[in-house]
């Protein structure tokens, strides 16, 4: 057994080089995305590019908040999101109590149900919610467009929340109502701080969803209210497309996402997880 | 730097649930309730809203796809009046959506089978690298994994640019090639690859990141003792590994088989709104009838058959589902 650290060591060389190849790969597309946000536009479409910066400039920015209004956009998204989030949390929060914490008839059927309602593809209820809020008025509305987000944003609450519950202890709770808490007591007191980093990642990974749905925010506003994730479409024309500036727009939707994500996937694995690998 | 705890930081261990029985389903070990009424009054409001949002729509959904419901429905020159079965019997009887059909089967499975197998073959190279290499390795994963869909097709659609696409001007570096100007959407099986490609590249993340969690409940004594009794690397994955990881692995497989058989935005903006024929799915065919075409009970129609199709790897994914739920 002795000799195994030498031929292991040498060949943690091998692995390391495989996960740099990874890494590589992985993050190409993210790098060039920086890296033609940030060259001369002159220099994007150069057909023999250097792989390496060559000059570092803001004009794209410029260029791509020039094309077409931006922060109109991202105002609608952010309205878009947030609503859609504290809905979804508000609402969600009380479902997902309820099937982790209470045994109840038809406790399953809700269970399955609310998997099942996640199973149905987007795309596939275009047509109906398009008529839907057609004959409500809603279409081209914030108002039409934040409700049907809540078609894939509360059923995906209910579940990760409902992860991040069945990790307290029921234990806690009962200790807490020994000691003369009600119930609901028990809960505000005890579990409810345990439960906010969860709520608060479950938060931020939903505002991301809604952040960046396409599909309905494409078809149900129009031109004058288009969401951030449409906005990118501006910069193809028929007149062709002007990639330093699409790259650098790319750059100002991505980057602050990316970042909400990197804070909050780690907590958000975890949830989605849950209970999938004990017992 | 792990991303591999399962458990947040700070609460005690979760309770460590029985094993769930074999067969037969135990009923769930909450304690007796209050009131009765209590659970229900929680779930009013969810159950509520989703019955509006999802429920409508769906049941919508349905007797669309029975009805005639075209441009003059829509703003109700005519009434909508039902016709039966003749929208199915169209599109069943369109070869070109059985074209579409075995494109999408296809799409799909490619999509599914390369990010499962990457995924797993990159959460095992995780365990074994040293530590400041996975930390680069996790930055990729959670950038790409971040990146919003719209933001990764219109990065891709720059990389694999005919004129100055960079892949292009890569491969042309190697002698005897000369791609620049190549068109990769040319041909449809070949821009479906470099959409399956974003497609993976984008779905390999989180199942690197799911399953690195599940490989760290793998106990060491176990793969330990499969050694002992002789087993090589293989043998210890097949016999140890692999099987407590069965459960994320089936649900891992379903979301994606339920996230690939819906891919849109990928092809949709690949091709600038305006698929062409050989790059239809079933979404953007179904898209494509019912707001191109204008005959948005077909769209229904089709849309709803997407749905049954993937009946079947629900029941699956549920029967997972309803276990771990079980055991809570």
């Amino acid at each position: 057994m002795s000799t195994v650290t030498a031929p292991r060591r040498r060949s943690r060389l091998g692995w390391n080089l495989l996960g740099l190849l990874v890494f590589v790969t992985a993050g190409f597309p993210v790098y060039w995305m920086l890296n033609t946000a940030f060259k001369p536009a002159a220099d994007a479409i150069d057909p023999d590019p250097s792989l390496l910066p060559t000059g570092l400039t803001l004009s794209n920015f410029g260029r791509a908040l020039d094309i077409a209004d931006f922060w109109g956009p991202v105002g609608r998204s952010l309205i878009v999101s947030l609503a859609v989030v504290v809905i979804g949390m508000a609402v969600g929060l009380l479902a997902a109590l309820a099937i982790s914490r209470f045994a109840f008839r038809g406790r399953k059927i809700v269970i399955v149900g609310i998997l099942a309602v996640q199973m149905v593809p987007l795309v596939a209820m275009i047509i109906p919610v398009f008529l839907l809020l057609n004959d409500l008025g809603q279409y081209d509305r914030l108002t039409g467009l934040i409700i049907t987000y809540l078609t894939f944003i509360l059923p995906f609450t209910v579940w990760t929340l409902r992860g991040f519950i069945v990790n307290i202890p029921r234990e806690l709770e009962e200790a807490a109502m020994v000691d003369g808490c009600s119930r609901t007591s028990a809960f505000i007191r005890v579990v409810f701080p345990l439960l906010a980093p969860g709520m608060v990642a479950t938060s931020v990974y939903g505002f991301i969803q809604a952040w960046n749905e396409y599909l309905y925010a494409l078809m149900l506003l129009s031109q004058k209210n288009q969401t951030a994730t449409v906005w990118l479409g501006n910069f193809t024309t028929k007149h062709g497309t002007e990639y330093a500036p699409m790259m650098a727009g790319s750059t100002m939707m991505a980057v602050p996402i990316v970042v909400l994500f990197l804070l909050v996937q780690r907590k958000m694995a975890a949830g989605l997880t849950a209970g999938a690998v004990k017992g | 730097m792990s991303a591999d705890t399962t458990t947040p930081a700070k609460v005690p261990p979760p309770r460590q649930a029985p094993p769930p029985p074999p067969v037969g389903e135990k009923p769930s070990p909450g304690r007796p309730s209050a009131g009765a009424g209590t659970p229900w009054l929680l779930l009013a409001p969810c159950l509520g809203i989703l019955a509006l949002v999802l429920g409508y729509p769906l049941v919508r959904l349905v007797t669309l796809s029975f009805q005639k419901f075209g441009q003059s429905q829509l703003w109700g020159f005519q009434p909508a009046e039902s016709v039966g079965f003749d929208n199915f019997t169209k599109v069943l009887g369109d070869s070109e959506f059985w074209a579409v059909v075995v494109r999408t089967v296809v799409f799909a499975a490619g999509c599914v089978i390369f990010t499962m197998v990457a995924g797993m073959l990159i959460a095992l190279l995780l365990q074994r690298v040293s530590g400041w290499v996975k930390i680069l390795v996790n930055i990729a994963l959670v950038a790409s994994w971040g990146m919003p869909i719209i933001v990764a097709t219109t990065v891709f659609k720059w990389l694999f640019d005919a004129d100055y696409g960079i892949l292009n001007a890569l491969l042309s570096r190697l002698p005897g090639v000369e791609m620049i100007g190549h068109n990769w959407f040319a041909s449809g099986p070949q821009g479906l690859a470099v959409i399956m490609l974003l497609v993976v590249w984008g779905a390999v993340p989180f199942v690197v990141i799911t399953l690195s969690a599940g490989l760290t409940q793998v106990p060491k004594e176990m793969e330990e003792a499969a050694r002992l009794d002789g087993a090589g690397a293989w043998g210890v994955f097949r016999y140890v590994t692999l099987p407590i990881l069965k459960p994320i692995i089936v649900m891992l497989t379903t979301l994606s088989v339920i996230w690939d058989m819906g891919v849109f935005p990928q092809v949709f903006v690949m091709r600038n709104g305006h698929p062409e024929a050989e790059f239809q799915l079933l979404t953007t065919y179904s898209y494509d009838r019912a707001f191109v075409v204008n005959d948005y009970a077909q769209g229904s129609a089709i849309a709803l058959l997407t749905v049954v199709l993937l009946l079947g790897v629900v029941a699956v994914y549920m029967r997972q589902m309803l276990k771990i739920g079980d055991v809570e």
